[in-house]
């Protein structure tokens, strides 16, 4: 199998991160559960990557890194734990559905929320960022890329936007976390939230939110934390504010690894290895009959995925054939992205997705777009 | 049971905040580990950092400096 759904999931972890996994399954105690080894040692693991992840995303302090099981997760905590039925919310039409739906749940209870629009290509209109503001608006939401077209969002612009306003700024790297430059003190961002299992290549049920010091969230969960047992509020402190119950330490033991991996290898060397990659594809099925690229895979900067139409096919047939006959896995239909697939007018036939990570190569990569050839033929000679 | 000797006991609000005390210590060399928090502080759970009385003033310093979440210090009996 070809896997090129690495924007779904990277599936070859760097084998560093099945080992830890395995070693911590037999060895680890309950994180803060006990002063004896073996929840020492799963203390520490755990605290020694909030400190990895506070330097890769430039958090403030490594105990304001707070673990959750996923973006979808962290992006929920920081929704509703910051923004209320009163204020109006500015976002885009590139947003996943774990920023859209906290959101428009958020609407149903009395929010206003505007989204900066796309347009056909799906580049977004910067300009209605000022245009959508009023003066109830509290805060911007935004993904660093769009899962969809690997469009890279501006980010230093979103940020000086909100500084220039007072607005909360709440960033999505689910795609992006681990490959691309971020620098939550340097944006001026408040809360950045990631995903351990996409291209920091950890594993499934690990993910989390980065604050900026004096940011004061209400928690989403409260119960056990192994401390203050006996106040019958969940402690106000972080991380502990927002880890109520038993932290994933096996997983994050795979987290810490994969993130040693990411920093000996070097997060530029992985990304300019997959951008390559990713380029290389365009260039080989940009100028196909019948197919359509979508986004701007032109753009110096984008997260590594190509997405794609063959004439009018169903994208989910395009997807199934790729891998039956191909063996390459992609990823058809919505891709949780309702707003930018009606921009990109793909609503009824989704489009299909490959995305790359470091564990991919050229071969593969031309084997994938040779596939799509041959299917582009096929749907032209029909 | 062991036998009983003054403490230095270091709190701290979360178990991040101990987790970092027995880095910096462990960088800095001070002596100490972390246990379970004596009843006679708090009953409220949690880790703590229990030191040699002759090393307080290091261990304060050192929270200072490194800007750690210390609870509160005690001097007692373990």
């Amino acid at each position: 199998m070809i896997y090129l759904d690495n924007a779904a999931t990277t599936r070859t972890k760097p084998p560093a991160v099945a080992q830890a996994v395995l070693e911590a399954l037999s060895s680890y105690g309950n994180c803060g559960r006990g002063g004896h080894e073996g929840a020492l040692s799963a203390a520490r693991t755990i605290y020694e990557t909030r400190e990895k992840l506070a330097d890769l995303l430039g958090c403030p302090r490594a105990d304001h890194v707070c673990f959750t099981q996923n973006s979808t997760q962290a992006l929920n905590i920081a929704i509703s734990g910051l923004l209320s039925p009163e204020d109006h919310i500015l976002s885009t039409d590139l947003e996943h559905n774990s920023v859209l739906r906290p959101l428009y749940r958020l609407r149903e209870r009395g929010a206003g929320v505007d989204f900066v629009p796309a347009d056909r290509r799906g580049r977004l209109d910067y300009g209605a960022f000022e245009r959508l503001l009023r003066p109830e608006t509290r805060a911007v939401v935004c993904t660093h890329a769009s899962n969809l077209t690997g469009d890279v969002v501006d980010i230093a612009f979103v940020g000086r936007f909100a500084r220039a306003h007072g607005l909360l700024f709440l960033l999505d790297a689910s795609q992006t976390a681990g490959v691309l430059s971020i620098d939550m003190a340097a944006l001026g961002a408040d809360v950045v939230c990631f995903t351990g299992h996409k291209s920091l290549m950890g594993p499934q049920g690990t993910g989390g939110l980065c604050l900026r010091e004096g940011l004061e969230i209400r928690p989403f969960a409260v119960g056990g934390t192994g401390v203050q047992s006996y106040s019958e509020a969940q402690p106000a402190e972080y991380p502990t504010r927002l880890e109520a119950g038993t932290l994933n330490g096996h997983g994050l033991a795979g987290l810490s690894a994969a993130l040693d991996f990411l920093n000996e290898t070097g997060a530029e060397t992985v990304h300019a290895h997959e951008d390559a990659l990713a380029r290389r594809f365009y260039k080989a099925v940009r100028d196909l009959p019948g197919v359509t690229v979508y986004g701007d895979p032109a753009a110096p900067l984008r997260a590594p995925i190509v997405t794609l139409n063959i004439g009018n096919l169903d994208s989910a047939e395009v997807s199934d054939e790729l891998a039956e006959r191909f063996a390459v896995a992609t990823r058809p239909g919505a891709h949780c992205a309702p707003r930018l697939h009606r921009a990109l007018g793909t609503t009824d036939q989704g489009a299909v997705r490959f995305s790359w990570s470091w564990f991919n190569t050229e071969a593969e990569t031309d084997a994938a777009a040779e596939a799509v050839a041959i299917l582009a033929r096929e749907a032209q000679a029909e | 049971m062991r036998e009983r000797a003054e403490k230095c006991v270091v709190t701290f609000r979360t178990t991040a905040g101990a987790m970092a005390m027995e880095a910096a210590c462990k960088s800095g060399g001070l002596p100490g580990r972390l246990i379970p928090v004596p009843r006679s502080v708090t009953a409220g759970c949690g880790l703590c950092w229990a030191a040699p009385p002759g090393a307080r003033e290091a261990l304060e310093e050192l929270a200072v400096k490194k800007h750690l979440d210390v609870d509160g210090i005690y001097a007692i009996i373990l």
